[in-house]
């Protein structure tokens, strides 16, 4: 790996984004964005289960027998999200109800498991564990901006604080309530992809057809 | 004449090279929609055919035509009728009043011109902020603006209750035309209605001003449920019970989205589509067949607890957004099948999707637009398979 410490953990923000380039936790993605409160815990959540499980399985890398290597990765990241689990409900109880199977969930997140099999495994701890921060604040920056379009127009507010008056609590705003619904973060991802390409067209990928040209006369 | 030298003066400013090469789509947009377009096929193979796609989008903005008169004459009928026990109000009574026209129920023209100071704005809204969404792309993307964008705008103005704030008009048609057709490329290669998109859209956004008891007639303190919501809660001889009719719900003189009321006049335009072959008549057989034969289905079973078990087909036919899905949006060529058999497969699975999310869901009493949208998703699914059914019947013939 010729990638310096600095470029571990820039790279994923908007080059290498686990969300936008690799189109990967997109489930969790749409199911806590609605509000940017249980976004922005999940973000941290994420951050830390893969910052150390990255770093825990690197160290663990050269005794781990390649047959069963998924089972003992799955074994560090699981008791790394019970811990989690643990700490949010004595800790922010509420959170951790709104947040409900999907601080479980964060096991089964592509972005986790990827990091651990395709980085953990082949470098140092201190690189890994780097590499699972810039990843988890990747999946966090994405998740951010998608909880900010998604509270602001759906309920008017910012971290629960209100910014446009809805018109039920005598305001002007109209809340879009398609984006309460999971669907909508659909849209906006994909818009966000949109964006991120049209922006760095070296993300763009190579298409899978070939439109056949005939030659006019 | 004139307008012809015109054209041919300032087009060599649009062409490659010119000055304002970056808006040849603009020009090109203004001279085909006056003139026929010049654009002849180069490359084989050659198809002859004397209709093109500004004759296809040309018919099926003329067979709404029906639809549109009644709708306009209904929105208005149903405004002046609740005017007459509510009183007057709002800027359009203001005006009709201040012309002389007047709110008279039994008037037609009154009422259809009341009908139109609804209409306008949507429509006007509808194709404004379309229009710059289309142009914008087509400069962008350097492709044509399309006469479909005419059939979109005025199908999605058709499906609006009359009282749609105008804002929402234009944020739902933005977001039919952007995301339900331009991210995939434009014109003809949309797998989805653009114009149901945006419905849909609207429908999930702003729930409030697309559904329930008080949008259809926009009067003050007017509460009137679509036939479709009261077959839905008190079940469909409840229609009846309240003074409608059957026949009232065929000729539109109903609740409902501006043009999709009138099932007669709705069908006036489709035999218009079907003799010029427009719309696929495999489509709408399939379409029919399906609610018929679902809609028996659920007959026949019965329910105690969900009065919607018992509505007959030629209610559904009747009721809510069917008929004009059916005709205008079930055809539309690009998002429905492309082969015979699919197109017969693709209709019934609307006509079976339709009865089943109007009556085993709870949640929505209409289920024309969702039933459709689900319909356009799996048409490519649908040509897949009976494109490979081919394949393994001919191989079969060769051993």
């Amino acid at each position: 790996m010729a990638q310096t410490r600095r470029e571990m953990l820039i790279d994923p923000l908007v080059d290498n984004n686990p969300i936008t380039l690799q189109v990967l936790g997109i489930c969790s993605a749409l199911a806590v964005t609605s509000s940017l409160q249980v976004a922005f815990v999940m973000a941290l959540a994420v951050t830390f289960v893969t910052a150390f499980s990255s770093m825990f399985i690197s160290m663990l890398r050269n005794h781990i027998p390649g047959s069963i290597r998924i089972i003992v990765q799955m074994v560090v990241i699981a008791s790394l999200v019970i811990v989690v689990d643990q700490f949010l409900k004595a800790y922010a109880f509420q959170i951790s109800k709104t947040l409900s199977v999907f601080v479980g969930l964060i096991i089964t997140n592509c972005i986790v498991m990827g990091r651990a099999e395709a980085f953990a495994m082949k470098n140092t701890p201190v690189a890994s564990f780097i590499d699972g921060i810039g990843n988890g604040l990747g999946y966090g920056l994405i998740l951010m901006l998608v909880g900010v379009i998604r509270e602001l127009f759906g309920s008017g507010s910012l971290f629960g604080i209100t910014i446009f008056e809805t018109v039920n609590n005598g305001g002007w705003y109209v809340p879009n309530g398609l984006l309460l619904l999971p669907p909508s973060a659909f849209f906006i991802i994909g818009l966000i992809i949109w964006g991120f390409r049209s922006w760095k067209p070296a993300q763009v990928e190579e298409r899978e057809y070939k439109i056949q040209t005939v030659e006019g006369h | 004449m004139g307008l012809r030298n015109f054209f041919d003066r300032i087009e060599p400013n649009f062409l490659k090279g010119g000055k304002w090469e970056r808006y040849f789509p603009m020009y090109e947009m203004v001279e085909s929609f006056i003139y026929t377009p010049k654009t002849v096929t180069t490359a084989a193979p050659h198809a002859r055919s004397y209709v093109d796609m500004k004759r296809i989008m040309t018919y099926v903005v003329l067979a709404t035509i029906p639809a549109i008169l009644i709708g306009l004459w209904n929105t208005g009928y149903q405004v002046n009728t609740a005017m007459e026990t509510l009183g007057a109000s709002g800027w359009r009574a203001s005006l009709l009043e201040g012309l002389g026209i007047g709110l008279n129920a039994a008037n037609p023209f009154a009422n259809f011109m009341h009908g139109l100071l609804y209409f306008l704005p949507i429509y006007i809204t509808t194709l404004v902020v379309g229009g710059i969404w289309e142009v914008l792309f087509a400069t962008v993307r350097r492709h044509e603006v399309n006469e479909g964008f005419l059939v979109t705008s005025m199908l999605f103005a058709l499906i609006m209750p009359p009282d749609a704030p105008l804002w929402q008009v234009a944020l739902g048609i933005s977001f039919g035309v952007v995301i339900g057709k331009e991210v995939f490329g434009g014109t003809g290669k949309n797998f989805l209605n653009p114009a149901l998109t945006g419905r849909a859209f609207l429908y999930f956004a702003y729930p409030a001003n697309m559904s329930g008891e008080t949008i259809w007639t926009p009067v003050d303190g007017f509460s009137g449920a679509t036939n479709l919501a009261v077959a839905a809660s008190d079940g469909y001889q409840e229609i009846i019970v309240r003074g409608g009719s059957w026949m009232d719900s065929f000729l539109g003189f109903v609740q409902g989205s501006i043009g999709e009321t009138s099932t007669l006049a709705i069908f006036i335009g489709l035999a218009f589509l079907l003799i010029t072959k427009i719309a696929n008549w495999r489509l709408v057989v399939g379409c029919l067949a399906g609610m018929i034969a679902f809609s028996s289905l659920l007959n026949f079973i019965g329910s105690d607890t969900n009065p919607m078990f018992n509505v007959p087909w030629y209610w559904h036919l009747v009721m809510g957004g069917y008929a004009f899905g059916l005709v205008f949006m079930v055809t539309e060529p690009v998002s429905a099948s492309h082969t015979n058999m699919g197109r017969f497969i693709y209709g019934a699975l609307i006509g079976f999707m339709v009865v089943m999310i109007r009556v085993i869901n709870p949640a929505f009493p209409e289920g024309m637009m969702l039933a459709i949208l689900f319909g356009n998703v799996f048409a490519p699914l649908i040509d897949h398979f009976v494109v490979q059914a081919n394949i393994r019947r001919r191989a079969r013939r060769n051993v």
